[in-house]
């Protein structure tokens, strides 16, 4: 097996568009690196540079050795499973399976064989014989899956492969995927927008912004420490709590909410404080009081929303809270709760970069 | 057991009715009076008619000329078929390559579709025209000894040339929308399973073509036996000799130039069940490799 490495890799349409916009990145040889940003960041344009389907307007990717900008799809040991499946309607799941390694001149026998075994791993021998409109969405993304194990590539490409299954499924085939790829450990390099997908599968999380990769690391690393506002509001499911506010020398201040144990923070400058769900508790000596809008009961935990009628958020609306509490902890609408969180676990940044300050 | 009858209204029928009565006025009257008139022999004025059994059919389609027009048909309806598609899958293939968008171009590019096949047989006249004609005279520039009023084999050049170029048209724009329609994923998956991009186009493209590819030939066959009257009409009219008659020609001819209404009613049935066992053919045989 052997890494990917990307030095300097842009992407320019000829219309001046710039989706990628210098990426480096070094994969280790049997990692799992996960793309994960916004739609129309780039992440899907950077994993088809990777398989050959966009050119590369400059910069160099390399799979072990061997610098790959010229080669062609078919030749960079690379195999991709796509976000539509993209089988073969005309070809049985075999067909499927087994044509890539046809073109490739592969005695039959072994094709035979690496078929059957594939097929077996990844519980689809029973079908292998039927037509891929006979499937369900689950077996085709099995199937799809299978086409990209048989060819043994240097490198898996994922390109949001479970974004077209029901969310039961999907935590199901994410489950196999890890396992799988933990037993073949394969390089792989997997796209998605869902970041519970991203957090769970990647050894190591590259955030992409606007053609840019912002942040990359393991996923507790980004989740513990982001080093910029995006990546803190992106990584995490509740969302981070932004609050606006501005530092006047002791407290962070916005409207009547005023919040004590900062130091070091530029003044008369627009900051954000980001304070996740979790390290929000419900505490008598808390610094502010929110009223509770909303309980969502999630079975093992609970999600309390809250107003803090003192504070404005960016849209100059009432500021808006979560936090994550037990699931005994059930205040009715209107209460009133006293919040407290412990400032060495909040992050602030600078509105305008976006760029971490504590 | 006892079936279960629904009430129903006679308003479908109503409704159905308006294409009822122009299939019955406009084929099956028009195809029971050919059947009827092939019995008959008719004298040269149309004043008096015999009951002949199968006379007509056996003085007709053992002559060497209802023979020559069924051999040519056959030729003709093959070359053009297979021409008119081959060089519109090309066309469409090279076209799909380049061509991203751009709808209101392929909207244009429709147009040709109504170009009626006289207007292109006449188009065609003028342009193999001894005296005005350029393509008689670029022909002859470039060494032929060409003339398509007195070689048969320059007639049927003319006629399979002009058939073809009225229908290349027609066919480049089904197949340039199959071929958009083929999902961009399933190309760009085969991209990195097969580097030959012409294996790729047999192994792939070519296959999810196939529900297009067939209901063309379909269109095509009938296309080169039926509608290329009107350009054989307008250019050889059969001639040379009757090298360039098909057998539709042959039946207007016999029928309405040669006042023989008996012999090309005959014939008219045997076009029929001919144009019958073929369609049969297609569906049973071919259809079972398309996959839709």
């Amino acid at each position: 097996m052997s890494g990917v490495k990307l030095t300097g890799v842009r992407k320019t349409y000829p219309n001046g568009a710039e989706a990628i916009r210098g990426v480096d990145m070094d994969i280790q040889s049997g990692e799992m690196i996960v793309f994960v940003g916004p739609s129309g960041c780039g992440k899907s344009t950077l994993l088809r540079m990777v398989a050959g389907l966009e050119g590369i307007s400059d910069g160099e990717i390399s799979i072990g050795d061997r610098v790959i900008n010229k080669v062609s799809p078919s030749e960079r040991d690379v195999a991709m499973v796509f976000q539509n499946y993209a089988l073969y309607p005309h070809m049985t799941v075999r067909g499927n399976m087994s044509y890539g390694l046809k073109n490739r001149k592969m005695p039959k026998a072994e094709i035979d064989a690496r078929v059957e075994e594939a097929a077996k791993m990844l519980k689809i021998d029973a079908y292998l014989d039927r037509q891929p409109n006979q499937l369900s969405g689950g077996q085709r993304q099995r199937v799809a899956m299978g086409r990209a194990i048989v060819r043994e590539p240097q490198v898996f490409l994922f390109d949001e492969p479970l974004s077209n299954l029901d969310a039961k499924l999907r935590v199901q085939m994410r489950i196999e995927i890890k396992k799988l790829q933990r037993r073949m450990n394969v390089t792989s390099i997997y796209v998605t927008h869902d970041q519970t997908e991203a957090m769970t599968l990647a050894d190591r999380l590259a955030v992409i912004n606007e053609g840019r990769v912002e942040q990359m690391g393991a996923p507790m690393e980004l989740y513990t420490n982001p080093r910029t506002l995006f990546v803190a509001s992106f990584i995490g499911a509740p969302q981070i709590n932004l609050i606006p506010v501005q530092f006047d020398g002791t407290h962070l201040v916005n409207g009547g909410l005023s919040l004590a144990g900062f130091a070091d923070l530029p003044r008369d400058t627009d900051l954000v404080l980001g304070v996740r769900p979790d390290t929000l508790s419900v505490d008598a000596g808390g610094q502010f009081s929110v009223r509770v809008d909303l309980v969502e009961q999630h079975g093992g935990e609970n999600l309390i929303y809250g107003g803090v009628t003192a504070a404005k958020d960016a849209e100059g609306e009432e500021l808006e809270i979560c936090l994550k509490a037990d699931k005994e902890m059930l205040p009715s609408i209107d209460d009133s709760l006293t919040l407290g969180f412990d400032p060495a676990t909040a992050f602030v940044f600078r509105k305008d970069t976006g760029e971490r300050l504590k | 057991m006892k079936r279960v009858q629904f009430e129903h209204s006679p308003l479908p029928y109503l409704f159905i009715a308006p294409q009822i009565i122009i299939i019955v006025i406009f084929f099956l009257w028009p195809a029971g009076q050919a059947i009827y008139q092939s019995f008959l022999l008719e004298d040269a004025f149309g004043l008096s008619s015999k009951f002949v059994w199968f006379r007509n059919y056996k003085d007709t389609i053992f002559s060497d000329a209802w023979l020559q027009a069924a051999g040519f048909t056959i030729v003709f309806s093959t070359i053009v078929t297979v021409l008119s598609l081959g060089l519109a899958l090309l066309l469409a293939v090279k076209a799909n390559e380049v061509l991203q968008g751009a709808r209101t171009y392929k909207t244009l590019l429709m147009w040709a579709y109504a170009i009626a096949p006289p207007v292109a047989g006449l188009m065609g006249n003028l342009m193999f025209n001894p005296l005005v004609g350029d393509m008689y005279k670029f022909m002859n520039a470039i060494g032929f000894d060409f003339d398509h009023k007195l070689d048969p084999w320059d007639a049927s050049f003319v006629v399979i040339l002009i058939s073809v170029w009225k229908q290349v048209s027609v066919n480049f724009i089904f197949f340039l929308s199959g071929l958009q329609g083929i999902p961009n994923s399933v190309i760009e998956a085969a991209t990195m399973d097969c580097k030959s991009s012409f294996r790729r186009f047999w192994t792939i493209t070519f296959p999810l073509l196939a529900p297009t590819t067939f209901f063309l030939m379909v269109i095509n066959i009938t296309y080169a036996f039926f509608d290329t009257f009107g350009i054989i009409d307008t250019t050889t009219q059969g001639a040379p000799g009757g090298a360039t008659n098909t057998l539709v020609f042959k039946v207007y001819q016999d029928g309405f130039r040669g006042a023989d209404i008996g012999g090309s009613s005959a014939q008219s049935v045997v076009l029929m069940l001919m144009v019958l066992a073929l369609t049969v053919i297609q569906f049973r045989f071919i259809e079972k490799k398309v996959h839709y």
